[in-house]
């Protein structure tokens, strides 16, 4: 399969190094001179710019945080002007308040560089269809694939997420060869185009998979009933959105583009760099990033890299699939949530003195997930009446929507029937298999 | 007459009425009514008892969440017409009946209503000054 910019995607691994190094020193001393927050974290730890030479004293970097977003948002860590900013995207925060990212016209240049190398790894060219239908808006995904696709002169299909017979009648009438959505959606979409029985007449080869967790016997499934071959990408709106890593032709693992992205695992409690080949929490720092970068940025994600050359003939690393998170975050149908979004709602019905026991029961249900919540009868929500008590409940089921952006079945249980562990509940129960 | 009543939170699953009947027995209180309103997943169980504060803490102890209010218990003519009558007292009085249900008596020719309503001192009064037919339940036993 082709290889976009292969003078940088086969680059020796010396080589990436040195690029690595002039473009970290580069970001370093830019971001200290614009961004308050690095400054004084680098300044608590008595380091200047001059002090990094180059790759070997990443380590030496402070951290970030996604709580630096909330902290300084909605600009507060853009290290441009406004002027220089094109474009916003933002994503739901823990609690409340989103978090905000900003791309000047080189970031995303560069973003569309990522895509179309990865759409170009898997076989695509000027003569495919893609669909989108990833999300258009604040969400990083529908934007980020959308600009990929025009990169290598394919045409688009600016779908966006929803409407499943919609999906399947262009799928089929504009004979789209390629598509892009959450595997959980192309699952169901799937089963609908079976049920249909459109599938031979769908053009379809490849579909670009990503923003939630996926397995391999999910992968071969959308690959079965669909008769594609499907891709897995990576990526978070903090790095850049989708595109900070995706698969190659041979399904190996993602390569990270280490040009724009330099990769570390770590001991997510102690900070320590871990050896080569470790699992551990995925940490980004962004080099080539202008408008919104970061140094050192804790995505959370626990996976492990594989440095060894892939045979697609890139040099560049690969990362596995995210087997976990090193926070309680959750991801239900492509949304992530945490549980003190529900805590902090659930607080207003526990008359604002103790929260009410409350269990999460995620599983997936007909390649859906399924989100149900069962909370605790309380003295202060329960009354004599009916009728306020069923009030109340949908009142937890209106307030959690629109604080998650995601439906949730709220269940009213007995007092005490929710499963205390050392006197602390048990907060999430995913029955996911995947 | 004004008469507690507890109300407790029920699940709609097996075996959670006779868990709390079970408790009531073990406590030696008596119901003397009860109805139980319900969703597909949950319900209230509300019943007059003997000694409800008794049986309010009887039931937290067992984990189920109870609470006392105040309903009125009004006996009515155990004939044709007797409930219409009684209703009209209230309908004629402006008062909304938040939730009823009715029991027998054990006083011949009686019937009893529990009303809750939102302000049951005044409307046991209201009722008490009319005359059609509503007579004060309070020589009816155990009420």
């Amino acid at each position: 399969m082709a290889i976009l910019h292969p003078e940088i995607e086969t680059l020796p691994r010396e080589e990436i190094k040195k690029l690595q190094s002039e473009k970290l020193v580069w970001q370093v001393k830019r971001m200290y001179e614009n961004v308050e927050c690095f400054r004084n974290r680098m300044d608590e730890k008595g380091l200047k710019p001059e002090d990094i030479h180059g790759v070997e004293d990443l380590a030496k970097l402070p951290f970030s945080y996604k709580q630096d977003l909330r902290d300084y948002y909605p600009y507060g860590l853009f290290a441009e002007p406004l002027e220089n900013i094109r474009r916003v995207h933002a994503s739901s925060g823990t609690t409340g308040k989103r978090i905000v990212v900003g791309y000047t016209d080189n970031d995303l240049d560069m973003w569309s560089d990522c895509v179309a190398r990865m759409l170009k790894a898997i076989g695509l060219s000027d003569k495919d269809i893609f669909q989108v239908s990833f999300g258009y808006g604040l969400f990083t995904g529908g934007f980020g694939l959308h600009a990929g696709v025009e990169k290598i002169g394919a045409t688009v299909i600016p779908m966006s997420s929803g409407n499943t017979s919609l999906q399947i009648q262009t799928m089929v009438d504009f004979k789209a060869t390629a598509i892009c959505c959450t595997p959980s959606y192309a699952m169901y979409l799937a089963e609908e185009v079976e049920k249909a029985g459109v599938k031979d007449q769908l053009s379809l080869k490849v579909g670009v998979f990503g923003a939630e967790p996926w397995s391999e016997s999910m992968r071969h499934e959308i690959e079965e009933k669909l008769g594609i071959k499907a891709y897995d990408i990576y990526g978070l709106s903090e790095i850049l959105g989708p595109g900070v890593s995706c698969e190659c032709e041979y399904q190996c693992g993602m390569h990270v583009w280490e040009d724009h992205f330099i990769p570390e695992i770590i001991d997510p409690d102690t900070g320590e760099v871990l050896p080569e080949g470790s699992t551990g929490e995925l940490v980004f720092t962004t080099i080539s990033k202008e408008g919104f970068p970061v140094i050192r940025y804790h995505t959370r994600d626990i996976c492990s890299l594989e440095y060894a050359p892939c045979k697609c003939g890139r040099t560049h690393i690969r990362m596995n699939k995210p087997s976990g998170r090193s926070d309680d975050m959750l991801i239900i149908r492509g949304v992530n949530v945490f549980p003190s979004q529900i805590e902090e709602v659930l607080l207003d019905f526990g008359g604002n003195e103790i929260t009410p026991n409350y269990i999460i029961k995620i599983d997936r249900v007909n390649n859906t997930d399924t989100f149900d919540l069962d909370v605790e009868m309380s003295e202060s929500m329960f009354t004599d009446d009916l009728k306020s008590i069923t009030k109340t409940e949908k009142a937890i089921t209106e307030k959690l929507r629109s604080a998650l952006g995601l439906g949730v079945r709220v269940h009213l249980v007995n007092p005490k029937t929710i499963a205390r562990s050392e006197g602390k509940a048990k907060r999430v129960l995913d029955l996911r298999k995947l | 007459m004004l008469v507690e009543q507890i109300s407790v939170f029920i699940e709609n699953k097996k075996g959670r009425l006779s868990e709390i009947a079970e408790v009531l027995a073990q406590n030696n209180i008596d119901i003397s009514a009860l109805s139980l309103a319900d969703t597909d997943e949950y319900g209230v169980l509300r019943m007059i008892v003997t000694d409800p504060h008794k049986a309010k803490k009887a039931l937290a102890d067992h984990g189920v969440i109870g609470k006392v209010t105040t309903v009125l218990a009004v006996a009515i003519e155990d004939r044709p017409g007797g409930f219409y009558e009684a209703l009209t007292v209230l309908t004629d009085n402006g008062v909304e009946i938040k939730y009823m249900y009715a029991c027998v008596s054990h006083e011949k020719g009686k019937a009893l209503m529990i009303l809750s309503v939102e302000n049951p001192v005044e409307v046991e009064k209201m009722i008490t000054q009319s005359k059609d037919g509503i007579t004060n339940p309070s020589a009816i036993y155990r009420i």
